[in-house]
């Protein structure tokens, strides 16, 4: 009985100690990260339903550089008809996808994402609340030319003057891929948020648009 | 003897003139052809003839006169009202504040009076006097109304009835000098009644009485699940589907909010996201909890922060309080030997302690794709 005993006490230490070392390996997998509070961050906002890839991939490698956290925001533009924090699920629809395929594309060089998505009346609006509520080191933006959406040349030199922080601006070569946002289809549910307009344009997002 | 509550009607409309005033005297004579006491506390005709003829006929309690700084003013008496004791009793204009001098600061105060002393209340206010509109309804027109009435004020209301009528009609009526004398007719056009400001003003009427049902039935629901539970007669039936994403204050649970919204859109659902806090948020969790509630916002989701201990209860609670039919979380993180022997993991916990509702895990996919290259 008591050899019995013995051995089951002998079989639960070895479960116990495997179980525990197979966490401390799991653990271990995880990167160390610094608190989220001390990690730098790079911006990247974008305006459009497609992104550079080489502006972003750009945002990545200096992020992969410096040990940052990317956070690509993308800038919604609310209608004088609608409040400024109103939901806004038809613009969300278009960002939500790029999000998540920059998230994925991200994960290749081990970078972190914290997006957001920052409502203005403006772009420029947007980009001034981005400014006054997020804490960044650096801005990685995408200029427009013929094929590539981006920030035209007089939205850089507004950015240039009025943003905090170091500005890294892209002009895309010809052959650069788009990353697309397919759009979730939106329901019933949603257009109640938008007060029922249904086809509100205004409140689409614009491919190259200006920022003013 | 206690005296029970009145019964009380709110008319809500989208500006001066959509007929909220008219619709209540209509419903006030519907009430004493059924052989019910009615009388006219208060009522505010603006000169419009066609209102001054509908209050023709209801018995109408004369106004009191009030003296302030070297004037005298007319205010609704409320003693002779809760003298009088009638079934029902229409006052107008809800968001008047009252003359210094009277029993109350605002007349939803003496209205509140009126409901206690058992007798049914209609009355009438425009959206912009609601506390939580007015800075919206500011910058939608430009114009700020200094009156304002509590949220609370209408949330009480047994009925909220919406006079609802086209931007283009009100115009026509206002044209038409059905809503204001000849002379002030150019002024309200160049200033108030514009089509984008009524449209504008239109839609938050629409949404504030959406939302007034909205919050009826989910307390209505409610109770009737705290009596079903009483009579043990199983779980409560819900009108559609309700999405709760259970998050932390941490980037990566944008990730399972931006999965959630997306079966939220698919299913025409309403989405919760619940953060259950067992302490108080640090500096950084400050931060991601702001970036969360801008990003539920911008979705139209409802950010709810619980403070508990146990998420699993936490979720049980708010998802019986909700009527959630649907729950998302992120993957759970690696427990220890010891926790994982002592406490089933929370998708368990979840899957046991709420039957009938189904349970998604997000995947990390971000994780997959480190590994797999």
């Amino acid at each position: 009985m008591t050899v019995l005993l013995i051995a089951l006490v002998v079989v639960l230490a070895v479960a116990l100690a495997v179980l525990g070392v197979r966490h401390v390996t799991v653990a271990r997998r995880q990167p160390a990260k610094a608190p989220a509070s001390k990690t730098r961050r790079i911006l990247f906002p974008f305006v459009a339903s497609a992104l550079s890839t080489r502006a972003l991939d750009a945002a990545l490698r200096l992020a992969r550089a410096e040990e940052a956290i990317l956070m690509p925001v993308f800038l919604a533009r609310v209608p004088l008809h609608l409040p400024l924090d109103a939901p806004l699920p038809r613009q969300a629809g278009i960002a939500i996808p790029l999000q998540e395929a920059i998230e994925q594309r991200a994960a290749r060089f081990g970078i972190d994402v914290d997006a957001r998505i920052e409502r203005g009346r403006s772009y420029r609006h947007a980009l001034r609340r981005t400014f006054a509520t997020e804490r960044f080191e650096r801005i990685v933006m995408a200029a427009a030319t013929r094929d590539n959406p981006g920030f035209q040349p007089d939205d850089v030199a507004w950015l240039l003057a009025n943003a905090p922080g170091e500005i890294v601006v892209l002009r895309p070569g010809d052959e650069d891929e788009l990353l697309q946002s397919t759009p979730i289809p939106r329901t019933g549910g949603a257009e109640r948020h938008e007060g029922g307009r249904r086809d509100s344009g205004r409140e689409r997002a614009v491919v190259g648009a200006s920022v003013s | 003897m206690a005296v029970s509550r009145g019964r009380y009607k709110v008319f809500l409309g989208m500006a001066a003139g959509v007929g909220k005033t008219y619709r209540m005297l209509q419903e006030g004579h519907a009430e004493a052809l059924e052989g019910r006491d009615v009388v006219i506390g208060y009522l505010e005709p603006h000169g419009r003839a066609e209102t001054v003829a509908q209050a023709d006929g209801l018995e109408v309690i004369p106004r009191r006169l009030v003296s302030y700084r070297e004037t005298t003013l007319e205010e609704m008496d409320l003693p002779a009202i809760l003298r009088r004791a009638p079934e029902l009793c229409l006052i107008d204009e809800l968001a008047h504040t009252n003359a210094p001098g009277t029993e109350h600061h605002k007349r939803y105060e003496d209205i509140a009076d009126v409901l206690a002393a058992g007798i049914d209340v209609f009355s009438s206010v425009n959206v912009q006097h609601l506390e939580s509109l007015n800075d919206q309804v500011a910058e939608l027109t430009g114009t700020r109304v200094r009156e304002t009435v509590p949220d609370a004020v209408l949330a009480s209301a047994d009925d909220v009835v919406l006079i609802d009528i086209t931007p283009e009609s009100l115009i026509e009526r206002l044209l038409a000098g059905r809503v204001y004398p000849p002379e002030r007719v150019q002024t309200a056009l160049n200033n108030f009644f514009k089509i984008e400001n009524l449209s504008a003003l239109r839609e938050v009427s629409l949404r504030q009485v959406a939302q007034e049902i909205e919050a009826k039935r989910t307390s209505i629901e409610s109770s009737g699940r705290r009596d079903e539970r009483r009579g043990d007669s199983g779980p409560p039936q819900a009108i559609g589907e309700r999405l709760l994403a259970l998050v932390t204050p941490e980037p990566h649970a944008q990730r399972v909010v931006r999965r959630a919204w997306r079966s939220a859109q698919r299913l025409q659902a309403e989405l919760d996201i619940l953060w259950v806090a067992p302490h108080d948020p640090d500096e950084s969790e400050l931060e991601q909890l702001a970036a969360l509630r801008r990003l539920a916002s911008v979705l139209g989701a409802h950010l709810i922060v619980e403070h508990d201990d146990d998420v699993a209860v936490a979720t049980q609670r708010v998802a019986r309080e909700r009527g959630t039919t649907y729950v998302l979380m992120g993957t759970p993180r690696p427990r220890g030997a010891l926790r994982r022997l002592m406490t089933p993991a929370l998708p368990y916990r979840l899957m046991s302690m709420l039957p009938g509702i189904d349970l998604r895990i997000v995947a990390d996919r971000t994780l997959r794709t480190t590994e797999d290259t």
